[in-house]
This record gives structure tokens, sequence and C-alpha cells, in this order.
């Protein structure tokens, strides 16, 4: 399941940040904001398309770095909410 | 008084209060005082003499607020670069002037490298031979001039080319002082940056903030708003600059809660025309917080701000002249017209930037004599109606420059990249309104015959070539670019929809 969410992330960061670019090396544990990966209207998008994807339900309060700023984060962050 | 004064007198007045928050570090003004003389210091060592450039490619963070007041402390220029940006702009940049030093982030040692104008520029890299660099004697200080140069800000003309913005010391102090007046900044003031420091707005909250010896709160993305908010509420933040497409994304958080914001005292908004409805809904939202909206340019700092109490009868006005600064509405032959007419604003006033560095022409077409009497004028290429009582409303630009989330764009600068691009035979670019930036980038592009090009395509070459808010937002194929009578490829025309649909692909 988690790699599975994993997958579905970087697919999603590749197709809208990256516009398709599958040369980036993109390490699970990078933060996208310091590497300029996402912008602050990406998170947004990223907010929508885990919402959508995975059927969950995303406060403002969530939307700080230790729950988005990584592949890793944002995996960890689905299933703690999924649990929930 | 140069700005690095700022610094001195107001450690002389309370040097145990706090200067500068920047995640866990947290600075007295004794000690950001300290850092700052340690690191003019070292700059001197490597080589940097009074009136030498030291380009600065740092994030918001402590070490930027240090670079920045040990240049000027050893007399020399900062100018402070985007981290964002990309090979090719840093190279106009660094090729117009010509750095004595770079100060750049770790991570970016790989854009410096790939510089062919850098190589032989000494570097200093945070990390360990930054830290280093604070450990040197502190430096004695200098007697150096207020008319010396303090920065050099690039901004983009209308050609794309990078043209750096001349501040002197005198003219940075003019505009903070003005600034500092009508904010009603003091000591008890703790202002949140997130603003670039590369950005005039940015650099200028780090003056305000030494001048009035408040506190300054750095932070380097507002890519989370929401850790933002809970920072102005844990720092107990008082001043909150912003650009309109900040407000646009507070405005879209659906459950945000007013409690974090009891501290505020003020917000500012520039850079870019704040819609009416946002300041409506943030005034509803915050009915303690005071809004400033203001108007102004690299090359003066700050033109207009309209007084908080002003906003309900002057609505739509970017307001008055700032203290200091003489506002005309003029014809295209300089001279005022009558109120309610549109012209081009002319400003004048001792924040009123020197010039171009090292672009005549262009410091020409800027900075014009008055046909009164000769005295030079900054001309905004700024379309404005003022009233009889001088308050200012925007009209439009001259010229074709796109402002996404307030930082201008030349046209020119991404039609010339899309032109690089295999399989892109034309292309023009122009602006159309964006919910959260105000503005994007749209480019219209006509692909080599045979060549099926789709929007991702386009979009991927810009990024890989453009700075985040330099790609479009959106990609029209067309079979032809529109064309006047003349037969001249036409941004006008290209703004309006398209006679056929959609992508070649």
């Amino acid at each position: 399941m988690t790699d599975e969410t994993r997958s579905a992330i970087r697919a999603f960061i590749v197709e809208n940040f990256l516009f398709g670019d599958e040369s980036h090396p993109l390490p699970a544990d990078q933060s996208l904001i310091d590497n300029d990966l996402v912008d602050s209207t990406g998170i947004l998008e990223l907010v929508g398309f885990i919402e959508e994807r995975f059927a969950v339900s995303i406060a403002d309060a969530d939307i700080v770095p230790a729950n988005l700023d990584s592949i890793d984060r944002i995996a960890g962050f689905i299933a703690r909410k999924q649990a929930a | 008084m140069r700005i690095e004064q700022y610094l001195r007198d107001s450690t002389a007045r309370d040097g145990a209060h706090e200067a500068i928050v920047a995640g866990d570090v947290r600075l007295s003004y004794d000690r950001f005082l300290d850092l700052s003389a340690r690191m003019a210091t070292t700059l001197r060592a490597r080589g940097v003499a009074p009136g030498e450039r030291v380009l600065i490619l740092l994030d918001n963070g402590w070490q930027a607020a240090v670079t920045v007041f040990a240049t000027w402390m050893a007399g020399a220029v900062i100018c402070f670069v985007n981290p964002s940006t990309k090979a090719a702009r840093l190279a106009q940049i660094a090729r117009d002037c010509g750095p004595a030093l770079v100060v750049a982030e770790g991570r970016l040692e790989k854009l410096v490298d790939g510089v062919a104008e850098l190589a032989e520029t000494p570097r200093l890299v945070t990390g360990a031979s930054f830290e280093a660099g604070l450990e040197a004697e502190p430096f004695a200080g200098e007697t150096l001039p207020d008319s010396g140069l303090a920065a050099l800000i690039y901004t983009s003309g209308s050609t794309g080319e990078p043209k750096g913005v001349m501040l002197a010391h005198e003219n940075m102090d003019a505009a903070a002082r003005s600034i500092a007046s009508y904010l009603e900044n003091a000591a008890t003031d703790r202002i949140l940056v997130v603003l670039p420091m590369s950005f005039g707005y940015g650099l200028n909250q780090l003056v305000t903030a030494m001048l009035t010896g408040a506190t300054l709160v750095i932070e380097k993305s507002f890519a989370f708003p929401q850790a933002i908010f809970e920072r102005i509420r844990d720092e107990r933040v008082t001043g909150f600059p912003l650009v309109p497409a900040m407000v646009a994304m507070m405005m879209q958080a659906r459950d945000l809660d007013p409690a974090l914001f009891t501290s505020l005292r003020y917000i500012t908004s520039a850079a870019a025309p704040l819609p009416l409805a946002h300041l409506d809904r943030l005034r509803a939202f915050l009915p303690h917080v005071r809004p400033y909206v203001m108007y102004g340019q690299t090359e003066c700092t700050r033109i207009a701000y309209l007084p908080p109490a002003e906003v309900d009868t002057r609505r739509g006005s970017v307001g008055v002249a700032i203290p200091g600064m003489r506002t005309e509405v003029v014809d295209e032959m300089g001279h005022p017209v009558p109120p309610g007419t549109v012209g081009e604003l002319v400003v004048s006033g001792a924040n009123v930037m020197r010039g171009y560095w090292q672009n005549e022409a262009a410091t020409r077409r800027a900075l014009r004599p008055d046909p009164r009497d000769g005295t030079l004028r900054l001309h905004t290429g700024d379309l404005f109606t003022a009233d009889a009582d001088g308050y200012l409303i925007f009209v439009s630009r001259t010229d074709d420059i796109i402002k996404p989330r307030g930082e201008k764009v030349a046209p020119k600068a991404v039609e010339d990249v899309l032109h690089r691009m295999p399989g892109v035979a034309e292309a023009l670019v122009v602006g159309v309104p964006h919910d959260v930036l105000g503005q994007a980038a749209k480019a219209v592009v006509v692909a080599a015959s045979g060549v099926v090009l789709t929007e991702r395509e386009v979009m991927r070459f810009c990024a890989q070539h453009l700075e985040d808010h330099m790609v479009p937002k959106i990609v029209e194929f067309r079979d032809a670019l529109p064309k006047t009578e003349s037969g001249k490829a036409s941004r006008r025309l290209a703004a309006e929809p398209a006679p056929t649909t959609g992508s070649n692909a």
C-alpha cells in the first residue's frame, strides 16, 4: 500500500510540477520546498490531489511541512489519515 | 545616513533586544552586530574592496541578514539574486555586475559552477566556509559616504535583459524613514518577512526593522501558509508584509482561525494591485488589523500608500505619495494633466535610484528632466489618474510587462526561451488574469510544420530554463500568430481569445 501511495504521489509531482520530466531523481525523503520542486500554489494542487485520490479530508492545520514536504512524509500522512 | 549605521544605533539603544529570529536561531542586536562585523572582516580578507559587488545567492535566513550588513560595513554593494534563478539569467547578471565575491547556499554550488562568468570569482558557501568567516576579528569600521551604493537590485526591462537598479545608502535611508513613519514602526514591532530578500520589498523589511530597533522574523517560503500563520501566533508578530498572491492564498483557506493573528497590528500589500474583493474579505476576517495598500517600484522602493482610514472613501486607489516623495501624472511632453485624466506617473524624491548599473540608455529613459526646471524625475511606465487631492488610481502599464505574483516578467524573455525550443516555429507571450497569481503568462505557440507539440512539453521546456513564476500557465497552439494589418506579430491581438481552438496534439 505505502509503495503504491508513494508511486502515485511521485507520478503526480512529475506530471504536474516537473511537467513529465522523468530525469529528476526525486528521492522520497527530499524536501520538495528546499529543492524548488513545488511552490506555494503547487502545494494547494497537491492537497487537492491527495484529497481526491486517497479519499481523505485535509484541514488547513494539516497543511504543514511535517505532513507534506517530501514523498515519504506525504505517504505517512495519508496512512495516518486513513487509519484515523 | 548609511544603512549599517541603523544596526549600530539600534544596538547602542538596546543591545539585548532581539534583532533576528530565523528558524531556531535567535540573534540579539549585540550578537547580530558582532556577527556582521566579523563577516565584514572576512569579506575584506577575501578581496572585497569598497564599491565592489557581492553577489548573494542565499535563501531567506540569518546568514542572508548577516551577509547584507557585513557587505555594507565593508563599504561594498549587495547584489542579492533570487536563489531560484536559472543559470542563463545568473550568467547575465554576473556579466553585468562583475562581482568580487559570491556568497551562496551549499546546494547552489553546482549552479554557480555552471556559470562561466563566475569561474574565477572567490566563493563563500553556507556551512563550514561561512561559519569560519564568522570567526574573524570584528571589523573596526571606516568612515564611508552616504552617497555610496548600497544595492544593485536586478529587475527585468521590457526586452527581458536584467537591469541593475542602483540604490545608494541615502536613497534607501530616505525610503526606510518615510515607510517607517507611516507604518508607525517601533522597537516593539515584530515583522515577519517571507518575501524573498532578493526582492526590494523583502530587503526593505530588514532595513526597516534595523532602523526602528524592531525584531525581524525571517521565513523562507510561503508554500505552507498554515506554518507561517502558526509562526505569526508563536512569535507574536505585529507586522506582516504580503503580495496579493499571498492574500489570495489566505482567502482560499477553508477553516482559517482568526485567533492565529491576534498579535498582528498591520499588514501591507505591494508589488501588484490587490483586488478590492480580497481587501474587503481580509478586513472582515481580521478587523483589528490595519491594512496598508501600497504601490512602488524597485527604482525608488515605494511611491504611494493608502492610509487605512481612507480605505472606504478612496476605493480602488493606491493612495497618496509617501512622505518626502512628489508624484505627478503627466502627458507625453511631461506636463501635468488635470485631475481625472490618464497620464504617466512620474515621481521625484531622495528615495529615487541613481540609475541602472552601466546602462546609460535605460537610465536616460527612466530618469528624465522636468520640462519646467530640468530636475530629474523617475518615469514609472505606469498609467494613472490622480484626483484633486493627489490620490492615485492605477490604469495600466505602458509596456507589455506581466506581473505574476508581483514579479516583473518581460514577455520577450519567455518568448526567447520558446524560440529556442525544438519544434517551435513562432511564439508570443501575453499576460492573462489568474486567481492566485494575479496575472500569469500565456504562450501562443505555432509549431513547426509536421511537428506535434503538447502543452506539457512546452511547459517542461520552459520550466527547465525559466524561474517558476515565468513558466506559462496556459499554452495555446495556433496555425499562425495574430498579426497587425502591417504584418507585425501582435501581443495585444494574441491576448484576445483564439479564433481557432485548442492544442494541435
